[in-house]
């Protein structure tokens, strides 16, 4: 494939519902995952030869094992409620990239396996076969969804259109239809322990190098432990944090918030990644593996908590999943939640006042934030309704005298995905996240022309990620991305404390 | 006993059969089917209790639907409220002595007939003029729609232009409760009438209709958000 033609749209100043492009983005498409790639993790190598058959069966299969899938595939009555609500089509205009013209993908072929209706009158109610042109469609626009779920928070049947992403990405993986981004790195997790493919080794030095770097900036010994039996928590963190920019300022944010609270904390090289990507692509046994290494590394390392770093959909993982797939978590100290979210840590230490933030240390920034959207429609923090809301910002804003949200129909659970999340992070879909960002980007826009908002913060690599390639094409900078645990970081009082 | 009161008799018996067996397979598949993660959608409530509070809420409310789309929600809303207002006015129809309830309910049924057609003008109309909804719209979607309003449509004639023998009409539909049969009036709007809605009892459990029991077992909507104090396990995911 040739490298992709990126192209982003203008922003404007009153946004409004795209007018349909069809087949706008029937070009785009990630590339298919290599026999290697797909065999090291249990799927078939490549499209097996009774592929129909074998996904017809496997449609079945799920549908017996989700409920989700049951009940969204017969519910949706095409009322319209979800079609203008996809970051994707909002910057696409491709009205396959409309949530429920996505779920058509899969429901037309439902409906002519598995309907009374389908079988007998598939014209009239819109049933198809399972044809190579279907699966060619599917594989392009399944990938063109991110399972941010957005469309879910405004149907009146909750239809998640990511349920059916997710059953989709699993049937193709059954047949050898399999994403080489997801796969690749599910593979990395299992043989190196993170995403990254970050050996023990250079883990250590990395870390090694960062506590120089502290030291020679502030004049303090702040500590990045590794494989530290004994310590009171385990940090597990996406692994962009050890090394990626602006990843890595958080990582220094919570190595700084430790050091001042005076929590003996680790990582550890066998779960040097909060990321799973089994979710992503659908697949309960490589998430339920993905996240087994965490509990491992939890009883070997003896810690009494679990703490996880700025990742989104790791912590919907983690809040949502873990006590299902991994817990129950009765090795560890009941007193605090499990798992925790780094920003419920600092939270509840600056309530108590065993940390202090210098608000004026931030003060040549102006803030706003981004809500990713796993943390935001998949999670919550705090044991509070909205905590998932209120944290992150309660946490700006002591440490940032200069604030602003931006639109209320853009934030919160109606916050626009970044346009790189659910493994369409990688350079051949680069046009899509571009068009993807649109919405995000022109909410932004509003605060930056309103209030100088120079930084934009969040709790999640792939959003950060995303941003700092997809910022310069709507012409801002792209260190305006940044995580809340930077500016804790910057902010924070180290030393003595009083 | 005329041919024809055998024949709507046998119509209704055979409508009411498919509909009661065709959901009640609906709602035990889904009640069967486990929901091996907690996926609810923000903002979801904490407990039980609340996540009945929010079911209330978007049931009776559509209030997921109001956030979305104001004019969906709109002609969506008064459809509904329109169509249990005439369901409620039809009992009069099925009971002896009528309820006092019912009774109440006669005059505000009759305007709700004719909200219940503007509703679905409204719907249909979207269907058409919107781009977006056009796209993905199927025959079937029309076809139902089309359904509803001549249903609305044949109900309004009976009780505006053609008055049909409504007593008659109760005792057939009385006799049909009791095994009693009792002569249908053979008057051509009733009949339409009549045929039509067992037309649609028929399709119910077969078609997007099963919106109606499906939505109560939405895993986004029906969760409580409370997975870091309960575990949640599923029979297949286990071990």
């Amino acid at each position: 494939m040739a490298a992709a033609q990126v192209e982003a749209p203008p922003i404007r100043e009153y946004p409004v519902i795209p007018i349909l492009a069809h087949d706008a983005m029937a070009g785009s498409k990630p590339y298919v995952a290599s026999e290697k790639i797909n065999e090291a993790i249990g799927f078939p190598g490549q499209l097996v030869e009774n592929w129909q058959a074998r996904a017809v069966e496997k449609m079945g299969e799920l549908l017996g094992k989700y409920r989700s899938l049951r009940v969204f595939l017969d519910a949706c009555v095409h009322c319209g409620a979800c079609t203008d609500k996809c970051h994707y089509f909002l910057g696409t205009g491709d009205p396959k990239n409309m949530p429920v013209a996505r779920q058509e993908l899969v429901r037309k072929v439902y409906r002519r396996y598995f309907t009374f209706a389908g079988k007998w009158f598939p014209k009239l109610v819109g049933a198809e076969d399972l044809t190579e042109s279907v699966l060619e469609d599917w594989y392009k626009y399944f990938n063109q969804c991110s399972e941010c779920r957005r469309c879910s928070v405004y149907c009146p049947y909750g239809i998640d259109t990511a349920e059916i992403t997710m059953a989709a990405k699993e049937v193709m993986d059954s047949i050898g239809m399999g994403q080489k981004y997801t796969n690749e790195i599910i593979g990395k997790v299992h043989r190196l322990g993170n995403n990254l493919g970050l050996p023990g080794p250079a883990l250590a030095d990395t870390l090694e190098t960062l506590a120089e770097e502290v030291r020679e900036d502030t004049g303090v010994d702040v500590r990045f432990p590794l494989d530290e039996e004994g310590a009171e928590v385990l940090v597990v963190t996406p692994s962009a944090d050890f090394f990626a920019e602006p990843h890595v300022y958080s990582l220094i944010g919570y190595a700084k918030v430790f050091h001042a609270a005076g929590i003996r904390w680790t990582l550890s090289s066998r779960a040097s990644e909060a990321g799973n990507f089994g979710l992503f692509i659908g697949n309960y046994a490589q998430m339920k593996a993905i996240a087994a290494r965490v509990r491992e590394a939890a009883l070997e390392l003896g810690v009494k908590r679990i703490v996880v770093g700025e990742c989104g959909h790791a912590w919907r993982v983690a809040y949502s999943f873990w006590n299902t797939l991994i817990g129950p978590f009765d090795f560890l100290d009941s007193r605090y939640p499990v798992p925790q979210h780094i920003c419920e840590l600092t939270y509840d230490l600056l309530r108590r006042g065993a940390i202090t933030l210098d608000r004026e240390k931030n003060d040549h920034r102006v803030v706003t934030f981004h809500d990713s959207c796993n943390v935001a429609r998949g999670s919550g923090m705090g044991g509070m309704p909205r905590g998932q809301f209120i944290i992150p910002r309660e946490l700006i804003k002591a440490a940032c005298n200069h604030f602003h949200d931006m639109a209320p129909e853009t934030i919160h659970e109606h916050t626009f995905c970044c346009g790189g999340g659910g493994g369409l992070l990688t350079d051949e879909l680069l046009d899509l996240r571009v068009k993807g960002a649109l919405p995000r980007m022109e909410a932004l826009a509003r605060v930056v022309e309103e209030h100088g908002v120079n930084f934009m913060a969040t709790i999640c690599a792939i959003c950060k990620a995303q941003f700092s390639k997809v910022l310069p094409y709507y012409k801002f900078e792209m260190d305006m991305i940044g995580g809340v645990h930077q500016l804790v970081g910057d902010a924070i009082r180290l030393g003595r404390n009083d | 006993m005329s041919a024809l009161t055998v024949v709507y008799a046998c119509l209704f018996y055979a409508a009411t059969a498919v509909l009661v067996a065709g959901l009640a397979a609906k709602i035990a598949l889904y009640a069967r089917t486990p929901a091996p993660l907690k996926i609810p959608t923000t903002p979801a409530p904490a407990s039980r209790g609340g996540v009945a509070l929010r079911m209330f809420r978007e049931v009776a409310l559509f209030e997921s639907l109001f956030r979305a789309n104001k004019w969906t929600w709109l002609f969506g809303w008064m459809f509904h409220v329109a169509l249990l207002l005439v369901l409620v006015r039809h009992l009069r129809y099925f009971i002896e002595p009528v309820w006092g309830l019912v009774a109440l309910a006669q005059p505000a049924g009759v305007y709700a007939g004719f909200a219940m057609v503007a509703g679905l003008a409204g719907l249909w109309g979207r269907r058409f003029l919107v781009e977006r909804i056009r796209y993905i719209s199927t025959w079937s979607d029309h076809l139902m729609l089309a359904l509803l309003v001549a249903i609305g449509v044949s109900g309004l004639a009976m009780k505006y232009l053609a008055r049909t023998d409504i007593v008659a009409v109760k005792a057939f539909m009385l006799g049909l409760l009791r095994f009693d049969w009792q002569p249908l009036p053979a008057d051509p709007l009733l009949l339409v009438h009549l045929a039509l809605v067992a037309l649609l009892m028929a399709v119910f459990p077969a078609s997007k209709l099963v919106h109606a029991p499906g939505v109560f077992f939405s895993p986004t909507r029906n969760q409580a958000d409370d997975p870091r104090e309960r575990r949640h396990v599923a029979a297949w995911a286990e071990g």
